[in-house]
């Protein structure tokens, strides 16, 4: 009984058992609109959506699918980190798609317009994304604006505002919407394969990116929980006043950490574009998805960073296996609804762990009644054991 | 310049309702992030009714029923924001994304497999409804008069009656301001605020349906409704969270949309030479730049965002 009391408490548990039931409830609900839409396919449709690659005929095409869904597993990580660190300062970060947004336009305007190598555009798409955040930090430090709303009105200045930069003749392709390709704009700005694409049957969108958002997934954690850095900015979003009398510069702190936030995000960016997978398209009206989507990794993965490792890989998994549904039939937005509720569902975790909580310490509470062992209970058991 | 007019008060129409719209739900206590969500969900409700009415309906039954579907599915679609963040105490940020990318991807799914089931051969996301459009509308010379202008007219004077002169109106602020007081005078913050997500539902997806239908006659679903709902958020606190103020910054918001939609037609404003993007850009900017010098005094309500705990008195 104690082994299975110190495992349901368990926080790391409980988050895993939380993130898993959403899964599996998104997954059910995405599998009855399936059904209502064509019962017949709707098992082979929700499978497709759940193996994603493996769906595919030969180990080639496997990995090659494999290969996309990393390339974009990178930047969806990166936004998903982003809003994660800003979160746990007590930050919702939903600018990310702006920093986002930032970070493309500079990291392509710097590979395209200005020629430089890749590793500088990282860098300049870094800084716009860091400098992006710092306006919504500052904006809250100093005016008192929720970063929320300066957020959503950033993001679509931001979008506005890539369209009108990018559209320069200089990055713009003659002939479409879209950048240059970077193949033949800039090769020198793709992030080099470094051999890994001859891992995935010679896929070349699979960059030292991938290694590179993990890693930052890792150092995100050490910052976090093993640095003065990260206790006294965790100490701010625990509370401000109290970290301001602790000696602590609250303003600073809020600032600096949007500008982190912005910084992943820019880089995220760049881990896309950079990539050569896609280009910006400048006609369009819509925030980029991928800041959104990150959101849903980042309560996925339980508001940890590596937990987000695997909750961004499942989210783009699933998006890829949408598209691989047979789309006379179904439509492949499928997914982008399965992950959607996915993230409402996120909603409930703090409400489902309560509840847990709560119902483990009545079990105990009426074990230790049984067993006629006087123990040591806190309110709640005692509540619980007097039922 | 008809057009601009047009245009503008139109696009006002939609902000303004979108906006008051927010304006109730925040006034009990919560941020409602989720409106541009609701509006995709009205306008599905709309266009899908407007879609499915058989030829020759009367107009004014077109309206009513059009109307109507675009209220209650938006009404019903705000449920998920109040049985989280109310009863659940739900992150209200969270929720309220998670339903933007909701309602799109479902009504994305929606309308596709509505298609794909009357033809086989159609997979696109869009419905057309030019036809049940013009019961909507009436011409005056040039001017394209919609009757929608009147409803946001008359729910703008509604709102303000039912806001600052009814007892529920009152109510409803306290319950935003502070609740625990509320709680304390035998005032039911659950309802109250209930109340209020669920008369953003109704506005929200009035104003989906006037959207789509503003411009166009045909909505394509994968785009949402292209960050108006937004843009109304903004125009709530441009508006300082009050009815009268919305309606000024409704208009002066619905003249930057309608700009960027008809300055190649303007010779003066085409002369000048600027991109659309940067009308689209303009209100978004006026905001954040407002935001900056107003917020240290922000009327928002002083309780927005946190979860009510009745036990947490």
């Amino acid at each position: 009984m104690k082994e299975k009391k110190n495992l349901l408490k368990n926080p790391s548990f409980q988050a895993i058992l939380t993130s898993l039931l959403c899964i599996v409830l998104g997954l059910l609900i995405g599998y009855i609109v399936l059904l209502l839409i064509n019962p017949a396919g709707a098992g082979e449709a929700i499978g497709t959506i759940l193996i994603n690659f493996l769906s595919r005929n030969s180990q080639a095409a496997q990995l090659k699918a494999l290969g996309n869904t990393l390339a974009k597993t990178a930047p969806l990580l990166m936004c998903a980190l982003s809003i994660c660190f800003c979160y746990k300062v007590g930050l919702f970060n939903i600018g990310a798609a702006g920093q986002y947004e930032a970070g493309a336009c500079m990291g392509l305007y710097a590979a395209l317009a200005w020629h430089m190598p890749w590793f500088v555009c990282l860098v300049l798409a870094a800084i716009a994304g860091a400098v992006v955040g710092a306006i919504s930090g500052a904006l809250k430090a100093y005016r008192n604006v929720n970063e929320v709303i300066s957020g959503i009105m950033l993001n679509w200045i931001l979008l506005y505002l890539s369209n009108m930069i990018l559209v320069s003749p200089s990055v713009k392709d003659v002939t479409s919407p879209y950048t240059i390709r970077l193949a033949s704009g800039n090769p020198k700005a793709l992030i080099p394969t470094a051999g890994l694409n001859t891992l995935f049957a010679n896929n070349k969108t699979v960059t030292l990116a991938i290694p590179l958002s993990i890693l930052f997934a890792i150092l995100i954690w050490v910052i976090l929980t093993k640095t003065k850095f990260g206790y006294e900015l965790r100490a701010t979003g625990f509370n401000k006043e109290a970290a301001k009398y602790a000696g602590m510069k609250e303003k600073q702190n809020i600032i600096i950490t949007l500008a982190i936030g912005g910084a992943l995000a820019g880089i995220g960016a760049s881990f896309l574009f950079l990539s050569g997978y896609q280009e910006w398209s400048t006609t369009q009206t819509s925030v980029p998805a991928m800041g959104f989507n990150g959101i849903a990794a980042t309560f996925l993965g339980g508001l940890h960073p590596i937990g987000t490792i695997f909750a961004s890989f499942f989210i783009q998994s699933i998006t890829d296996g949408g598209a691989l549904i047979n789309k006379s039939v179904y439509p492949s937005q499928i997914s982008d609804l399965i992950s959607s509720i996915i993230i409402y569902l996120c909603g409930f975790v703090l409400f489902f762990k309560f509840a847990l909580n709560n119902w483990v310490s009545k079990r105990e509470a009426q074990v230790s009644k049984v067993d006629g062992q006087v123990i040591k209970a806190d309110d709640k058991d005692s509540k619980g054991g007097d039922k | 310049m008809l057009l601009l007019l047009q245009y503008t008060i139109i696009f006002a129409s939609v902000l303004c309702l979108v906006a008051l719209g927010g304006c109730f739900s925040e006034h009990s206590g919560v941020i409602n992030l989720g409106l541009e969500g609701i509006m995709v969900m009205g306008a599905l409700g709309g266009a899908v009714t407007m879609f499915l009415l058989p030829e020759g309906t009367s107009k004014l039954v077109i309206v009513l029923a059009t109307t109507f579907f675009a209220v209650l599915i938006g009404v019903i679609y705000s449920c998920l924001l109040a049985v989280a963040s109310i009863n659940f105490k739900a992150d209200q940020t969270l929720i309220g994304t998670a339903m933007n990318l909701l309602a799109t991807a479902a009504a994305t799914v929606f309308v596709r497999a509505m298609n794909t089931a009357i033809n086989p051969d159609n997979v696109s996301s869009s419905i057309q409804y030019i036809q049940p459009k013009k019961a909507f509308l009436k011409y005056f010379g040039s001017f394209e008069f919609n009757w929608f202008m009147v409803m946001a007219v008359v729910l703008l004077v509604v709102s303000y009656i039912l806001l600052y002169k009814t007892k529920f109106g009152l109510r409803l602020m306290a319950c935003g301001e502070n609740p625990q007081a509320a709680d304390s005078v035998g005032i039911n913050v659950y309802k109250m605020r209930w109340a209020g997500v669920l008369i953003s539902g109704f506005l929200g997806g009035l104003g989906g349906i006037v959207y789509i239908t503003a411009g166009v006659s045909e909505w394509k679903f994968d785009m949402g409704v292209a960050g108006f709902g937004f843009l109304a958020l903004a125009v709530m606190i441009f508006g300082q969270w009050k009815p009268t103020k919305i309606a000024g910054a409704a208009l002066l918001f619905g003249l930057f949309r309608a700009l960027s939609n008809v300055y190649t037609g303007i010779d003066f404003l085409a002369g000048l030479n600027i991109p659309s993007t940067v009308y689209n850009m303009l209100p978004y900017i006026i905001s954040l730049i407002v935001l900056a010098f107003t917020s240290k005094t922000s009327k928002a309500p002083k309780a927005e965002g946190i979860p009510y705990d009745k036990g947490m008195r």
